[in-house]
């Protein structure tokens, strides 16, 4: 029999309630998903069983992990973070502008390290080959930005709304509406890939990958917050997300935590 | 909330990750991220390998990032490793001279990646080794591991990770030398031979 929604939602539910009990009983806050998330079918071949070796990075300040590689001016082009114009004709879709700031667990800004960003279009198709959805690909638009943090650990992406979209895990799956983001920190031990979602998407309680963030404080920070001083007059609607980068840097050791 | 109390360290807590999942292939890779190396270097090595999942398949929506020292053990801090043509918006590809240190090598439809870069130098008390991180449809947390060249056994048995791993899984972790300066390494992410994968604290 088909997997259905219910089905999904029930196992959301369960890991959810495993969660709270592991707090409840004393356990750690998980700021991450767990890589075994069975309610996310494509997880259960793809995580390691045995658990993760830990490594001190107090132990010794050359690990090649702590420093991180560089990108600069040469790596993106003056509108590689305004994905409406990387066509002769402008996208279909409300226009939006995404801003905030990257920053490490102590607070501060991270400057000059690379944002790399892809999304659907506002009909909710990708333009990559192997996208299978319906939905209209639009020639005016890719779908993929870069740019660098500026002094301030700054971002900006002028692009269009992503639509939701439907992605066949289990009967009417839908993927609630999401831009992707790749970050390097300081340290290459910070280095992230995660996902921007809209305010007040219905589909957040169906979806398992937001829920596979099982904490709820963690899933909000998942979620970007409408800011009308970033709506641009005429042209966008605005929203503010800032990043935080997870993993021991540099810094850490100066300070001796 | 989103917007970040900088003033309040309690409030400022890591965003989760998410998987990459399966469309990324227009975004991330770019032309020649596994050519590392810059053309004739005499200390270049070519490296290869496959992605495979807990029933021993390949994965061909799995890409890696290598990133590594120079041979002298230096970590570069050179921007180009995607250069871009402002003209035309497409990439350039390195330009052939300096080395970054750092490449992004998607698997093909077979499951397989390829790289050559240069023969990493010695830092700090460890043996020389890359640092691998894997993406992949399917993670929901990107996964580290490392290189580890086969050849200095005084090296590898004094790394202070290496030698504090029972041998087989130890062995996951060393590549296997072909000849003429190849090496593969497979990555398994579950499974018999699972590769060791490493959390930074």
């Amino acid at each position: 029999m088909a997997l259905t929604q219910h089905d999904i939602d029930q196992e959301i539910a369960a890991e959810h309630a495993a969660y709270e009990k592991r707090v409840a009983d004393g356990g750690p806050v998980e700021h991450h998903p767990r890589r075994d998330y069975a309610p996310y079918r494509s997880s259960l071949l793809r995580h390691p069983k045995q658990p993760l070796v830990a490594i001190d990075v107090a132990r010794d300040p050359e690990l090649v992990e702590l420093a991180s590689p560089a990108f600069g001016e040469r790596d993106i082009t003056e509108i590689d973070n305004d994905l409406t114009r990387q066509h002769t004709g402008e996208p279909i879709g409300e226009r939006i502008t995404v801003s905030g700031r990257l920053l490490d667990r102590g607070g501060r800004p991270i400057r000059g390290q690379l944002i790399e960003i892809w999304q659907a279009n506002s009909a909710g198709r990708y333009a990559h080959r192997r996208e299978q959805h319906d939905a209209p690909l639009d020639p005016n638009f890719t779908g993929v930005g870069r740019t660098l943090t500026d002094d301030s650990g700054c971002y900006t992406f002028t692009t269009v709304q992503p639509g939701p979209y439907p992605w066949r895990q289990h009967l009417n799956a839908w993927r609630p509406a999401h831009i992707h983001f790749s970050l390097f920190g300081t340290a290459f031990t910070q280095r992230l890939v995660t996902q921007m979602y809209f305010p007040n998407d219905p589909l957040f309680p169906y979806d398992p990958i937001i829920q596979s963030v099982t904490d709820d404080a963690a899933r909000q920070r998942l979620v970007a917050t409408y800011d009308h001083s970033l709506s641009v007059p005429e042209f966008s609607m605005g929203y503010h997300w800032d990043i935080v980068l997870d993993g021991p840097n540099a810094t850490w050791l100066e300070e001796g935590r | 909330m989103t917007k970040i109390d900088t003033s309040r360290p309690e409030t400022v807590l890591p965003t989760p990750s998410h998987t990459v999942g399966p469309f990324y292939g227009h975004a991330l890779p770019f032309p020649g991220g596994g050519d590392i190396a810059p053309v004739g270097h005499p200390d270049t090595i070519a490296l290869q390998g496959y992605v495979l999942d807990g029933e021993g398949k390949p994965l061909p929506d799995a890409f890696v990032e290598l990133w590594g020292p120079d041979p002298d053990g230096d970590l570069p801090q050179v921007d180009g490793s995607m250069r871009r043509d402002p003209a035309g918006g497409g990439f350039l590809g390195r330009n052939g001279v300096e080395f970054t240190g750092w490449g992004r090598i998607q698997t093909d439809v077979n499951g397989h990646w390829t790289a050559r870069t240069l023969r990493p130098g010695a830092r700090g008390q460890s043996a020389p080794y890359l640092s691998v991180c894997v993406f992949a449809r399917g993670l929901l947390v990107h996964l580290f591991t490392r290189i580890y060249l086969p050849g200095d056994d005084a090296a590898l048995a004094a790394d202070p990770l290496l030698s504090q791993l029972p041998e087989a899984r130890r062995d996951t972790l060393i590549a296997r030398a072909d000849g003429d300066g190849t090496y593969r390494f497979d990555i398994r992410l579950q499974g018999e031979g699972e590769t060791v994968f490493l959390e930074f604290r």
